[in-house]
């Protein structure tokens, strides 16, 4: 049996993704409470009563002639590719509008199921829903449904299957106005007359398309001698319906139509029972969150809060967590006799993963308060609340959208900007996105604050940082938009969900599936790049360093406080003369203006690679250089020992603005579109990385 | 009026759409339409932004868009 392929179609935010997650039980498509989640067309494959299903996940499209880039994704696909059945989502508690599109998708001829989804909020709402009503007059199969409880799943499938295997197609019963009708019934009576045929279209059809002026079709119509006869007929009725529409353009017309007719099956088919002046929920909480002069403090706040979590909340399990693996270093330490793999293993792999997975109670918190905003409909109010502000930078209100997933990663976030239509607002908040900070340089900042600030403080701190990140990104946006890619603003208007309770569920998955998948990096990636690190940080070995000390260690004889010191300074010498000193002394220069010594320059380098192995760089090099305060080994301790303040205020501003790590970088490249790009992308944030770094240097060490 | 002009928690009826036609799609296929009601939400800071709702749809919109918007107030 061949596999059906079934391709989800629909405006954006009626459930589509999170219906192919019902109908496949699985959970692999991300959900969210806004519109434009999907950017990319995704496929699932499945097997049902024997079949395998393959089920294509498309962005959300208003109308077919798509507007944004992720909707020409939808728009292409749906009039160019190869599927078997379309299966058009409508929320249920919209129908009018989302049955625009419908009407829009009824003109492909495919086969096709109308789903209407979200039947438990139409339910909680009072909305019935006629729904053999509305199969009678579109002439498509029709099933309600709901892809949070999972009711009529089944049989939505059990619709796939039948329509699959017929032959039937679309006739639906939808009617115009009376003078579009009687402009097609003049035209089709025509066509009849004239035994005229075009493809499989039939003469209603073609009539249609002819008073809708469909350019295809003229097209090929032009080449038909009936087009001599035809011509003053349809100049005719063009005339009649103008007349009776007010308008000379027939988009308005069109407009008017189908709106008109969206409505007619709305009023035909839905029953409501819900008092007309009763205010929603959604608009209770709207009158507080969107509130003209609470609105935007209250999102401060919210922020606010989630920082302070952050850092407060995560600060207890990490504690545990610390103390666990310095604790399984000395057990691992103790049996193996082998100095250089004891080093490798506790000094390399156990310190540099261990930093890693300090972090990881923070960055949960953290994609818990993401999660939350995208799913609860809050973050299309935010861009609501903010898109004044960031026009005056020369930005896109719904530029926040990719901004606050920047705060988790700015891999998807970087995709997500497909969502904006025009080109230069895409490429302006593409540059300027690896100035939110993403998730993985949390740990960086974590470690930091926690070193030099006190625990009142720190989460304060935190929250700084970040806001001062997302300022200069709009401060930079508006230089670049000035002085680069000037042009066009682009208008705003956005669909603002209602607001849905977060389910649990959801949440979980999210941020379980973010979890995971930050332990496997740190047991995979920067474990490999811990060893590597390690070992270009303990070779080549120095025979000659070892002897001279050995000699002078003998000397020292008795003098237990003289040797430890030379022992110490055995292991810095070697550490300097490592393939990983000689790669920060060489780059110390650079960095030296800006109060960082060479293991922070090596730690900014390598964390090219990925922001986390700032951190395990740090705890690699500072377990190897071992420092003379041996009460404490942790490395908040290190850092507090061995770094100035200044230095690691101006260490914070550089891993804020520098470039981001190597998987961005190249999703960068191609959603900007070339290399040329990530090369302007490097300069730019370097450069701004090194001026501030140096400024916040300067500035501080005159004042203290 | 222009749409921009109503107060929070008017309504009116759509007398005239004045945008490019790339824009009118757009709103077409949110349901806004000539002739169609719609009702005031919410304003943001400055009145920089505005919300609509339109048959059981919230649209947020940028004043300088709620200009090209001819309304009537009822
Ligand atoms: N109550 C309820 N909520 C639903 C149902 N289906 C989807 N949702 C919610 O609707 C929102 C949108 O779901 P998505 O699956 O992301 O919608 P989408 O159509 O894929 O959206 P885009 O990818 O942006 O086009 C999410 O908040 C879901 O939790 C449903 O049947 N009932
Ligand atoms: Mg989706």
């Amino acid at each position: 049996m061949n596999a059906i392929k079934i391709v989800l179609a629909g405006q954006p935010n009626v459930g589509k993704s999170m219906l192919i997650n019902a109908m496949s039980s699985s959970n692999s498509l991300k959900v969210g409470n806004f519109s434009g989640v999907t950017v990319e067309k995704t496929e699932i494959c499945f097997e049902h009563h024997c079949h395998k299903l393959e089920m294509v996940d498309l962005p959300g499209t208003y109308s077919i002639r798509g507007y944004s880039q992720e909707e020409k994704v939808a728009h292409n696909y749906l009039l160019n590719e190869e599927y078997d059945v379309i299966i058009n989502v409508l929320d249920s508690t919209h129908l009018q509008r989302n049955l625009l599109l419908t009407l829009e998708l009824l003109k492909l001829n495919k086969k096709m199921i109308l789903a209407l989804n979200m039947a438990d909020e139409a339910k909680k709402e009072g909305i019935e829903i006629d729904v053999a009503q509305i199969e009678a007059i579109t002439g498509v199969p029709t099933v309600l449904v709901s892809a949070s409880t999972g009711e009529g799943v089944d049989e939505l499938l059990e619709r796939v299957h039948d329509i699959a295997d017929s032959h039937r197609r679309v006739s639906s019963n939808i009617l115009y106005s009376n003078p579009i009708e009687e402009e097609i019934l003049k035209l089709s009576k025509f066509f009849n007359e004239r035994g005229f045929t075009l493809r499989d279209l039939s003469s209603r059809e073609i009539a249609i398309r002819i008073l809708f002026e469909d350019k295809d079709l003229y097209r090929e119509l032009h080449e038909e001698p009936i087009m001599i006869e035809l011509q003053p007929q349809i100049v005719a009725s063009l005339e009649h319906i103008y007349t009776h529409h007010e308008t000379k353009n027939i988009n308005d017309v069109k407009a008017n139509e189908y709106i008109a007719i969206a409505k007619g099956i709305r009023m035909e088919t839905v029953k409501c029972s819900r008092q007309k002046n009763k205010k929603t929920p959604t608009k209770k909480i709207d009158d507080i969150l969107i509130n003209k002069y609470m609105g935007v403090p209250i999102f401060l706040f919210l922020m606010w809060g989630l920082f302070q979590l952050t850092f407060e909340l995560g600060a207890i399990p990490m504690e545990w967590i610390d103390a666990g693996f310095g604790a399984f270093g000395e057990i691992v330490g103790s049996v193996i006799p082998h100095e250089a793999t004891r080093s490798l293993i506790v000094d390399g792999i156990i310190a540099g993963v261990g930093s890693v997975m300090l972090f990881l109670p923070n960055i949960i918190i953290l994609y818990i308060g993401i999660a939350l905003l995208e799913t609860t409909g809050y973050m299309s109010r935010v861009a609501f609340l903010l898109d004044g502000f960031f026009h005056k930078f020369g930005l896109h209100g719904k530029s926040f959208i990719p901004l606050v997933t920047g705060f988790g990663c700015t891999v998807p976030a970087y995709m997500s900007t497909r969502t904006l239509k025009s080109e230069k607002d895409r490429l302006i908040t593409l540059f300027i996105l690896g100035f939110m900070s993403c998730g993985a340089k949390l740990p960086v900042y974590v470690l930091f604050t926690g070193a030099f600030f006190g625990p009142e403080q720190a989460g304060n701190i935190l929250f700084v940082i970040y806001i001062a990140g997302a300022m200069l990104g709009l401060v930079m946006a508006k230089a670049l938009r000035v002085f680069v890619f000037k042009g066009e603003d682009e208008p705003f208007v956005m669909e603002m969900p209602k607001y849905r309770m977060p389910s649990l569920k959801l949440i979980w998955h999210t941020v379980y599936n973010k979890a995971k998948s930050y332990i496997k990096k740190a047991g995979t990636f920067i474990l490999a790049a811990s060893m590597l690190i390690w070992f270009a940080s303990a070779y080549p070995k120095q025979p000659l360093l070892g002897e001279k000390y050995d000699i002078q260690i003998e000397q020292a004889g008795e003098n237990k406080k003289l040797v430890s010191k030379l022992e110490n300074q055995l292991k810095l010498e070697e550490l300097e003369a490592s393939y990983l000193g000689q790669l920060g002394k060489f780059s110390e220069p650079f960095f030296s203006p800006l109060g960082f010594d060479w293991k922070m320059a090596v730690a900014l380098e390598t964390g090219l690679a990925a922001k986390e192995v700032v951190v395990s760089t740090l705890g690699v090099l500072y377990a190897v250089g071992d420092d003379v305060d041996e009460e404490s080994n942790s490395l908040i301790a290190q850092l507090k020992a061995n770094v100035s303040f200044a230095s690691a205020m101006a260490f914070i501003v550089f891993v804020m603005i520098y470039l981001p790590c190597l998987a961005a970088s190249m999703v960068f490249a191609k959603e900007a579109g070339g290399y040329k790009y990530l090369f302007y992308l490097f300069v730019f944030t370097t450069v701004t990385a090194w001026v501030f770094a140096f400024i916040t240097y300067r500035i501080l060490i005159k004042i203290l | 009026m222009k749409l921009s002009e109503l107060k929070k928690d008017d309504k009116a009826v759509i007398i005239k759409i004045d945008t490019d036609d790339m824009m009118k799609s757009r709103l077409v296929s949110f349901g806004v339409a000539k002739g169609i009601e719609l009702s005031v939400e919410a304003y943001s800071l400055a009145n920089k932004t505005i919300e609509i709702l339109v048959d059981d749809t919230l649209i947020g919109l940028r004043s300088d868009e709620a200009d090209q918007i001819e309304v009537e107030k009822i």
